[in-house]
């Protein structure tokens, strides 16, 4: 293979290196009116009275907007698939505020100043109501967050809204309650992530205009084109057909931007005004006032055998969506999905999930999207067992772990056509010298501690995410590939186009791409769900395989031979039986001459009817420090199956990258709340992100395995790389302490303490 | 957002004074890292570049440090770090970053008195002095403990003294903001120390010279503590102790 | 009020507000490289040079750069170029809206430090945050950028 597994340069990567005006906010028109929010101070409170007449009367406030103002039918805000799992739960603005931070009103004005002065000018009566602000205690609740007669839910959730339940299921293998009392050894623990921030370096950002067409044209900073559009169809009940969304560079979306945000609102003003505005999120407003991970208490019970034979595990999760739905019922689903699969072997297993709402910031998606959580709880008993049988963590492993040509019991029967897990965790434990080195040695004044942790995750969402791509061929014979998958930083742009010129072999340069426009780009549902690779990318090729078709006939037409006779080497068109040829360009062009000539435009669209789980092993070395409880990466290494690589170096940034974001995960990004609901993480100097003082050295290699359904036998890369940090470094911590944290993160305070939070 | 009607830079230090003294809101930019956070109007922001000195002098038996020396500069002045055995250093390497620390002041620093300070913890473990416009020169840590004047700090002043020191800090993540600092001086049979980050203003121990874990536990014993966002009460004291052995060595490393 | 500013070389005298900030400015002079991450002095983005130092525009009034030279990415372009390469060839740029702001401040070390060490290299781009990388990537292009001349001697010696 001549494009796949070859480290191509980002086709976007010089413009972004020197800095042009790329992004939303360098690209909108100068003119637009700018849209500021006034948020709820309340965590659960009714809108009484809401006074907009002095903020009116400031010279420069074009309008101000309230729920008085905006339609009435409640939608959700997830970029998912129609019928989309999530309730439709919220509206534009709400009489009721479910959160501090919850839309009050819209203020509209020629600039920034003038709207944030007219915001101080708003009056506003609230009724308080008590909110519910520690999500374990909100089933059932006498507070109850959506009790709205227009609330509805278009698939069978398990939503019970007056119990404060947004969601509910249960799975089983086998009865694990028969297999307990047969095991030498039960382990039962209880395990809390933290709601954690994206924090993609470009904030929540949008704009809208009105077009010739008199249609409204968002240019958004989203990871879901296509959902947005149908999200503004359903906030502002105006057709679809009128609608086009435009997604140009995007600064980073981690999940967080597989949400809708700012798109009602600029999309509503201007609407509604009929004149271009725009809405730039502070970093504030992004923290506190947009999605971030689900928070989720996970209570797991594990049974062995003394051999260290894993023979049950039951798992019971609980997330908190918060004020509203979005993500809600899915997220949770990867927590067991996603994380019992690993250990595949065992006579019985159980996930059962509860997600509540509750008063505070919505959750939405994030990286790893519940798996991680998941993997933080299955992943940290695993460990726990290890050290309750005295046995070596990755012997455990190797013992249970999950291989090819397995049925999947807990991942919806799938049958596992690819793993080389096995073989990761050999090359982790090489890479780091494992077999030489104790899992605790004493360094005087620190304590070096060794941690193992296995992940997987999916490869899009089997039957439900769809990709289409077109290709065309283009004069001169070059080709435009149009994608409706969103490329946020990651590189899918350059990464089909390697695709597309594998399939018709020809240079990456020969192959265009472009950004994301829902008018002229094929639907995709979107860059989520790890699903771009995978699934767009078997859209390329199939598009690939028809084009290369449409080129052969074309050719046997213009060349006047059989089109059996024609090779096509990707330069040439070939008949050696009738002494013809001609080059590609010269084919293309006489194709665009008019005569026997046809335009050539191939497209496809793929479903793949399964998810095929990429795998990771990770071993984390960390020293923490005898006095302080100061806890350092000293290494990490990681090793990822991912089925065939297509690009090696962004496949190795995207493996460093998620690892990063796993290390602020366990060690210190922490959204909590004061008493009265009010996010106290309010910036980045309260919510801190890893610096490249932080992660320590990170070290990625791959054991690739060969995917029969993915594009070249790829599967996917963006997720599975954030699930390992926090259960190893927690396992590293406890090596070198005795000490396991079970609430993240992972801090001195509570390691020197011994104290974990719950 | 921070609002400013006025912008003036004064000719004399008389002038900026006497503006000082006009509104109560009036208001001087130093770095303005902090000052750009609030959510306030400004009279008259008052900008003293030409003014004040950004520059580190060396006499006999002193340094005298301008108020509008960058945390960068103090950070990275040879003769001064050496003679503090690169106290100056050690205090404000970990704070944002470069290109924040060209912008903050010493003077900023010292004058905004924020109980999380590296910069005062560091200076009053070695009887720093300072200097305003009107009220002369008194040692930082009376100024520390005053309430705000409106005065101008033109210098802080660092006596010369060969003596072992050194500045240590616990922070959540590497920039963050210090969960506790601690700076110490060995004056012959006498530990001078700073606290700060407690996390209210930084106080001033002296405890004889004894076995390090028995004066890291007096001193665990005298600094009052308490909890927030960055810790708890209980663990800062913990890091009091902690902090202080560390510095112990380090103070002896680099004896 | 009125100013005089040297923006990447040019003499710019303009009538400004009293309370812009420098990355405003900036970006209203085209200078789009120029980008906003936080509020808080946090992320580094907006880094760009006064009078060849690295600073936070978003922390400095505009009007108290008046008589000072600013330079942004767009004014080292061709300066820019050689780390751009090494930064492309390690695909670490990803969604590249931290680029400028690490790209500022790295030719600022270059210039600053001499044959600085990897810890030196950290503590000097500690501020300059990136979500996408990780930082592995960037600290290879660096280094890599670093020793370009060396690289190009030890092949011309072959």
């Amino acid at each position: 293979m001549k494009q796949i597994n070859k480290a191509v340069v980002k086709k976007d990567a010089y413009a972004l290196l020197s800095g042009k005006p790329l992004f939303t906010d360098d690209l909108a028109m100068k003119d637009c009116l700018i849209i500021k929010i006034l948020h709820s101070p309340h965590a659960f409170a009714k809108i009484l009275s809401i006074d907009t007449s002095m903020a009116k009367k400031i010279p420069g406030v074009e309008a101000v907007f309230t729920y008085e103002d905006v339609p009435s039918s409640r939608f959700t805000l997830a970029g998912q698939t129609y019928p989309e799992p999530s309730p439709y739960d919220r509206k534009i603005l709400d009489q009721i505020v479910r959160y501090v931070g919850d839309e009050v009103a819209l203020v509209v004005a020629v600039d920034e100043e003038t709207a944030l002065k007219a915001m101080k000018l708003i009056k506003v009566q609230y009724e308080v109501y008590p909110p519910v602000l520690d999500f374990r205690n909100a089933l059932d609740s006498s507070s109850i967050i959506h009790p709205e007669e227009d609330y509805r839910t278009l698939c069978d959730i398990g939503n019970d809204r007056m119990r404060n339940l947004c969601a509910h299921d249960e799975s089983n293998y086998q009865d694990v309650d028969a297999v307990f009392p047969a095991c030498d050894v039960v382990l039962e623990r209880t395990y809390h992530t933290k709601a954690n921030a994206q924090a993609m370096m470009e904030t929540m950002r949008s704009y809208a205009y009105i077009d010739a067409y008199g249609r409204l044209n968002c240019v958004s900073s989203t990871q879901v084109p296509f959902h947005i559009r149908r999200i503004l169809s359903n906030a502002l009940e105006i057709p679809k057909s009128k609608i086009r969304v435009v997604k140009p560079r995007i600064g980073g979306g981690f999940g967080a931007k597989q949400t809708g945000c700012t798109e009602i609102f600029s999309g509503f003003v201007t609407w509604k005004l009929k004149k271009p505005s725009k809405i730039v999120y502070t970093r504030e407003e992004t923290l506190t006032a947009s999605n971030s991970r689900h928070e989720m208490q996970m209570r797991v019970k594990i049974g062995a055998s003394k051999e260290g034979i894993i023979k049950a595990i039951d798992l019971y999760t609980l997330s908190n969506t918060g004020a509203y739905g979005e993500h809600g019922s899915t997220t949770v689903g990867l927590s067991g999905h996603k994380s019992l699969p690993l250990y595949n072997h065992v006579e019985a297993a159980r996930f059962t999930s509860d997600v509540v709402y509750s008063n505070t910031m919505t959750a939405g998606a994030y990286r790893g999207y519940g798996a991680t959580q998941g993997l933080f709880a299955v992943e940290s008993i695993v460990n726990e067992l290890a050290d309750a049988l005295h046995m070596d963590p990755c012997e455990l492993r190797f013992k249970n772990m999950v291989k090819e040509n397995e049925t999947l019991h807990m991942y919806y029967g799938e049958y596992l056509n690819s793993c080389a897990l096995d073989r990761c965790l050999r090359k982790a434990m090489e890479m780091i010298d494992y077999q030489n080195k104790p899992l605790c040695l004493d360094l005087g004044d620190k304590v070096r501690g060794l941690g193992v942790a296995l992940s997987m995750q999916g490869s899009g969402i089997a039957n439900v995410d769809l990709a289409a791509v077109e290709i065309k061929l283009q004069d001169d014979g070059f080709y435009t590939l149009s994608i409706g998958a969103t490329d946020m930083g990651t590189g899918c742009d350059t990464i089909l186009a390697q695709m597309a010129a594998e399939c018709l072999d020809c240079s990456v340069d020969q192959v265009v791409t472009q950004g994301v426009d829902t008018d002229y780009s094929p639907y995709d549902t979107g860059s989520y769900a790890s699903a771009t690779t995978y699934v767009t990318g078997m859209a390329v090729v199939k598009a690939c395989e028809i084009l290369r078709k449409q080129i052969i006939e074309e050719a046997s037409i213009l060349m006047e031979v059989d089109p059996s006779h024609i090779t096509f080497d990707g330069d040439k068109i070939e008949a050696i039986e009738d002494q013809k040829e001609m080059l590609l360009r010269e084919f293309a062009n006489r194709c665009f001459a008019g005569g026997k000539g046809k335009a050539l435009i191939a497209s496809a669209s793929h479903v793949s009817p399964t998810s095929p789980p990429p795998f990771m092993a990770g071993i984390a070395e960390v020293d923490v420090d005898k006095l302080t409880g100061e806890i350092s990466i000293h290494d990490y290494v990681a090793v990822v199956d991912c089925g065939t690589i297509i690009n090696p170096n962004l496949v190795r940034i995207q493996a460093e990258g998620g690892i990063a974001q796993g290390i602020g995960m366990a060690l210190f990004e922490d959204i909590s709340y004061a008493e009265d609901g009010k996010m106290r993480n309010r910036s980045f100097l309260q919510y801190k992100i890893p610096t490249r003082l932080d992660v320590g050295n990170i070290r990625v290699a791959f054991e690739s395995s060969y995917e029969n359904n993915g594009p070249f036998g790829a599967k996917s890369i963006g997720e599975v790389v954030i699930n390992t940090p926090s259960p190893a470094i927690a396992s590293a911590v406890a090596h070198a302490t005795g000490f396991q944290v079970r609430t993240l993160p992972i801090t001195a305070e509570k390691v020197l303490l011994r104290k974990d939070e719950d | 957002m921070l609002n400013i009607q006025q912008f003036v830079q004064p000719k004399s230090l008389q002038e900026a004074y006497e503006l000082l003294q006009k509104n109560r809101n009036n208001q001087i930019i130093a770095g303005m890292l902090w000052l750009k956070m609030e959510d306030r109007s400004i009279p008259t922001a008052i900008d003293l570049q030409h003014l004040v000195s950004d520059q580190i002098e060396e006499s006999d038996d002193r340094f005298i440090i301008g108020a509008n020396v960058t945390l960068r500069m103090f950070e990275t002045h040879p003769a001064l770090n050496q003679w503090m055995h690169h106290v100056c250093r050690d205090s404000v390497k970990d704070i944002v970053g470069v290109q924040f620390r060209n912008l903050a002041t010493v003077g900023g620093s010292v004058y905004a008195r924020f109980g999380f300070s590296d910069v005062i913890c560091a200076l009053l473990a070695c009887d720093a002095t300072i200097i305003l416009y009107k009220g002369g020169e008194m040692p930082l840590e009376e100024f520390v403990q005053s309430p705000y004047q409106r005065d101008i700090l033109t210098h802080i002043v660092i006596p010369k003294q060969s003596l072992p020191r050194s500045f240590v800090c616990m922070r959540k993540s590497a920039t963050d903001i210090s969960t506790l600092n601690l700076s110490v001086v060995k004056k012959k049979e006498q530990y001078q120390f700073a606290v700060g980050g407690r996390p209210q203003k930084a106080i001033c121990i002296q405890l004889p010279v004894e076995e390090d874990t028995i004066v890291a536990k007096k001193l665990r014993s005298l600094v009052p503590c308490e909890g927030n966002m960055r810790a708890s009460k209980e663990y800062r004291e913990a890091l009091v102790e902690a902090l202080c052995r560390k510095a112990l060595k380090k103070l002896e490393e680099t004896a | 009020m009125k100013i005089t500013i040297t923006l990447n070389g040019k003499r710019i005298q303009e009538e400004i507000a009293n309370d812009v900030l420098l990355i405003d400015f900036l970006r209203a002079h085209g200078c789009y490289s120029v980008k906003r991450g936080c509020e808080t002095s946090n992320c580094g983005l907006c880094t760009v040079w006064m009078d060849q130092k690295p600073v936070l525009s978003c922390s400095l009034l505009c009007a108290k750069c008046d008589g000072h030279s600013i330079t942004t990415l767009e004014g080292v372009q061709k300066q820019a170029e050689a780390f751009a390469y090494f930064m492309a060839h390690e695909g670490a740029e990803q969604c590249g809206f931290c680029s400028p702001g690490l790209i500022m401040n790295v030719l600022a070390m270059e210039q600053e430090l001499q044959a600085p060490t990897m810890d030196e290299i950290r503590s000097y781009l500690a501020g300059n945050l990136c979500r996408c990388t990780g930082y592995m990537g960037q600290m290879r292009a660096i280094q890599k950028y670093l020793h370009r001349n060396k690289e190009a001697a030890h092949e011309t010696d072959q």
